[in-house]
This record gives structure tokens, sequence and C-alpha cells, in this order.
């Protein structure tokens, strides 16, 4: 018998295709509405770091090489304060087979579906991990589909995206280009019911579990190089896999001094399922449209519990704007011969004024970078940018208005991040998890957990609670 | 007179089709007025399985990983259209600012 595929009975079937598609029960983890056994979950692949490398090195993953960029760790020093301007690093993520880190990501999923007998896997990606999901599945002999968010319904499709149709169809992939909106989990889970293959999502474990070699290794490499643990990464915070990994890489690594930054590009303002909005944004991902949402509610993903909580590792969040990162990316190959994809330098972005704030024998590391290519270079993203209708010239960043003016910096003093204030996002992220309560009694478990969950103290939950006039179990 | 351009396309031809997968009713409230308007569409490339199409039949095509599909024939041999922009005027000054910024470390390097 033939399935009912309309919208409204897909979606009732949910949670038996995810179930099926990426081989977990996630209610065996469940402990509460609100809470989880969260390392429970993410470990319950069974994969170790090491075996993690191992796994990555056959498909040539990983061990991409650190590169200190000492033209652009000079040009900051030459704009701080007496004593000040960290020196920085990059982690040249470019180098692995598909061209950016997402390889980490897709190579142990797609492992993990070859190693559970699914003859194929699907993703719904607009970024690089499609690509990166496409390239481990030829590499696995099993097929891909990748359905992305293409075009508004002019049939307009942003430049960068359609690169990665153009890459992931270059690795044999079944390519679904879609218009704008939430629906692409609608057809996405239809695909998954009538493939029975595995689901990559971004937020399984595995698909975090394999970026932890990167912050892993970028410890090993400043370690070994400097004879010390970097200071600070910075890293491009979007849906939280690249920060909840590399923080536990750099955990299992032994560097828990290292602060951990997420960088996040502001397109505040623009709605992400507007038709209307969305071929007026240069970047596809590492956004605040999604950092933000992710932060206050991290399972707001296409399954039932995501392992990428980025409020869980975060030392500090900050924003920067499009401008700042095309500026930047020009700087990158100028001054230091390496001509990267603008999305991967947002993290390098906002490095810039943050080392400002650093010593200078302190160190920084900017944990990726990305291939690039047409579609992806800021003349052709700025171009696009201007076919849209979205103005484009130099002055000061803070002039910038998301999807109206890109503005490109004068000087590279004008390179600045506005900081995300984390305790009101604690404070979102405590309301929205009450609302999952649906009005039950919490319990002392609950507590625990979105206190570890938000990074907040108990004190600072119960505070919370109760100026939300929430009752709350004794102390 | 300009030729009428190939639309016909061969069994074998690598072909693109376009389905709607919504229509504007069938679309779920709560999204965007701008959204909800429209049909939720998708486009996804095969090689056609037919013996022979016009632009506008409805098709069936075999994907990159075999599966069969059908849809509405929009364009045979289809092209990768993005590109790599145009020079922007602002992007080549930051170039040369960088550029200059190298030169003088370089002199001032010479002359210590």
């Amino acid at each position: 018998m033939e399935n009912n595929i309309s919208y409204p009975s897909v979606m009732s079937r949910k949670n038996e295709i995810l179930k099926h598609s990426v081989g977990i029960d996630y209610q065996e983890f469940e402990i509460s509405p609100i809470a989880f056994d969260y390392e429970g979950l993410i470990n319950c692949c069974g994969y170790s770091l090491s075996d993690v490398q191992r796994i990555q090195a056959e498909t040539g993953v990983g061990n991409t090489p650190l590169v200190e960029l000492k033209n652009i760790t000079e040009l900051v020093q030459s704009i701080s304060a007496p004593g000040k301007g960290g020196r920085i690093f990059i982690k040249d993520e470019k180098a692995c087979p598909s061209g950016s880190f997402k390889d980490r990501r897709a190579s142990l999923s797609v492992y993990h579906a070859a190693q559970l007998g699914y003859q194929g896997v699907v993703a719904a990606t607009s970024g690089n991990y499609g690509a990166a999901v496409a390239s481990q599945a030829a590499k696995y002999g099993l097929k891909a589909i990748i359905l992305q968010e293409v075009y508004d319904s002019r049939k307009v499709g942003q430049p960068e995206i359609l690169e990665k149709t153009r890459a992931c169809e270059a690795y044999g992939a079944e390519v679904w280009q879609l218009t704008v909106g939430p629906e692409l989990f609608y057809i996405m889970l239809r695909i998954l019911e009538e493939t029975d293959f595995f689901s990559t999502s971004l937020y399984i474990p595995t698909s975090v579990s394999g970026i932890e070699t990167l912050g892993y290794e970028l410890a090993q490499q400043v370690m070994g190089r400097e004879g010390r643990f970097p200071d600070m990464v910075v890293i491009a915070h979007a849906g939280g896999g690249n920060v909840t990994g590399t923080a536990r890489g750099l955990q299992k690594a032994g560097s828990h001094e290292t602060l951990v930054v997420g960088a996040t590009v502001d397109l505040r303002g623009l709605h992400m399922a507007s038709d209307y909005d969305f071929n007026r944004k240069s970047f596809t991902t590492a956004h605040s449209g999604f950092g933000i949402p992710f932060l206050i509610w991290p399972d707001r993903t296409d399954v039932p519990r995501s392992v990428a909580r980025g409020l869980r590792y975060l030392d500090r969040c900050v924003l920067i704007s499009q401008g700042e990162v095309f500026y930047v990316t020009e700087l990158l190959a100028k001054l230091e011969g390496l001509e990267r994809g603008p999305a991967g330098n947002t993290s390098l972005a906002a490095a810039i004024p943050l080392a400002r704030e650093l010593d200078r024998d302190q160190i920084l590391v900017v944990q990726e970078t990305e291939y690039t290519a047409a579609g992806k270079l800021p003349s052709s993203q700025l171009t696009f940018a201007e076919e849209n209708g979205v103005e484009v010239r130099r002055g000061d960043p803070k002039d910038n208005v998301p999807g109206r003016v890109i503005v490109i910096p004068e000087r590279v003093e004008q390179v600045q991040v506005e900081d995300v204030d984390l305790s009101e996002i604690r404070r979102s992220y405590i309301k929205r998890a009450i609302e999952a309560t649906g009005g039950r009694q919490l319990k002392e478990k609950d507590i625990l957990f979105m206190a570890e969950d938000s990074r907040g103290s108990i004190e600072f939950i119960y505070k919370t609670l109760n100026s939300l006039g929430i009752e709350t179990p004794e102390q | 007179m300009p030729k009428e351009p190939i639309k016909n396309a061969l069994k074998g031809n690598l072909v693109q089709i376009h389905k709607v997968i919504l229509t504007p009713e069938q679309r779920p409230e709560g999204i965007p007025a701008s959204t909800k308007g429209t049909p939720y569409e998708a486009w996804i490339k095969g090689f056609l399985l037919d013996d022979e199409a016009r632009i506008g039949d409805t098709v069936r095509i075999k994907t990159f990983i075999g599966r069969q599909l059908s849809g509405t024939l929009v364009e045979v041999n289809p092209v990768y259209t993005h590109n790599f922009g145009k020079p922007h005027p602002v992007l080549l000054a930051v170039g040369i600012e960088a550029e200059k910024w190298i030169e003088k470390k370089r002199q001032v390097g010479h002359g210590k």
C-alpha cells in the first residue's frame, strides 16, 4: 500500500520515519520533556576519538595545515594598543577532500550509514555539507540525495548555493533544487520514506563527533609548535555543530583554558523562510538567522534531540557584518596568499577585532577556511547583491543594514564585533524550555539539565524561573 | 531569421525537470505571506527515459543515482550559469590598499 504523501500525513509520521532513517531510538535518552541524557546520546554510536581519526584518515579527511597569518597579525598589531594584538593562526580546512571542515561531519556519518547497511544517504543542506556528504558517499559507494533551498519564486538562485548544486552533482549526487520554505523538512521525510536511506542530519551524534578531531588537532598543533594551548579559538556558528564538536575536541586534547568564541554573520531582520528576503542575503549559512534561534532552541532540527548545542560550549558569541567578511576575504588573499571562500572567513573577520584584545604573545586560532569558486567569490556575491537591490559601498560597517546595505570597511580598525548577550539568550532558552513542559511541575533534574545545557549557574536558572513566575522545586 | 533553439530531447539526454511539490493552498500556515503565496517547487536533473520529448511535456528521468522520477521537462542539457561576478570597485580598492601596506612594510624592513 502506498503511503499518503500529503503534508499533514507525512508530518504525522515524522518520528517513525526519523527513527528508521538514523538508526537511533531517541526515546531511550529521554528523561523528561526538558531533560535528556546528552552524553549518552552523543556517544551512542560507539566511536572513540581515535576511531574517528582512523576513519577520517581512510578518506583523506583532516590533518589540515595550521598556518600562522603573520602579515594579518602584524596589521592587527599596528592598530592595537601597545603590547596588544595576539598571533592569528588559521586551520586550512579547505584541504579536506570536498573543500571544507564539513567533510569531518560527513565522513563519520556516511561511514556509519555504510556500516549499518544503508544503500544511500539523504541530506537537506544549502551549505558545504551537501558536497561533503556527496563526496563521502562516492568514496563508500553509497547513493546520495541532496536537498537544497536554492531558488526564490522567480527561480532566481543564490550563486553560492548554485555552486553547491554543481559540486554535489560533480560527486554524483541526485540534487533537488527547491524554492524557499520550511517544507524542506517535509520533502526530506518523503524521500527518506521512499528510499529507506540514512539521514545524514547535521544534528545526529556522528555528525558532531566527527568535528571533535578538528578541535583536538588544532590544540595539538599549537602545543607542538608553541609549547602551549591556544588562548582563543574562533568558530563560525550557525546550527551549533561546529562550536560543539570543536569545543569537545579541545577538551579531549586537554585545552581547557581556551576561550571558545562563536562568530555569526549579522542578518538580523531578515526572515529565513521569506521568499522576498531570501536573495537579499549574501551568506547562506553561519548567520544570525540560524545562529541565534539554534542557541535558544537547539532541538529545532530534523531530529528529536540535537547533539549540536552551542550554548553548552560558548564562552562568548559575536556578530560580524557581511561587508566586513568580504573585506577580510580580500585581505587574506592579498596579504597571506590564501584565496578562500567568504563564508568560511566569518570567523577570520571576527578574529581581527578579537585579536586586538589579546596580548602579543597570546594565540588565537581561526578554525576553518573553505574552498572558493564561481558563485562564492566576493565579486560574485556583490554582483548578485546589487542585482537584487542591495546597495554596496565603502564606509563604516556600523551602517550595514542586512538586506539593504553592504558596507565594506575603509580601514581595518573599522572591523568590529558586536557581542551577543548570552545571559539574554539563556533567559530565552529557559522560556522556550518551559514551553516544552506543557505546564507540568519542574523537577530538580530539569533545573540541573537547563543549567548544564545553557551553561548558566543553578542560581541563574532559579532566578530566571522566579522572575518568570514559574513554580520551582525546593532548593 | 534566427533558428528556433533545439527544444526536443532524446532518450538518454541530460535534462532538467520541474515539479510542484505543494500548491499555495497545500503549504502550511505560519510561513511568511510572500512565501505562502507561491507554490513549493523543485528542479531535478537526470537522463531522459522517454524516446523523445518537448519542453513542457511530462517526462520520466533516471537521476544520477539511478532513481526514476517524473516531472515537466524544462531544459535540455542544463547549463550551470553561476559565475565569478563583475569586478567590483570596492573590492579592487581593498586589494590596492593591502598591497600598499605590504609595500610600506617591505621598505621599512629594508631600511633596518
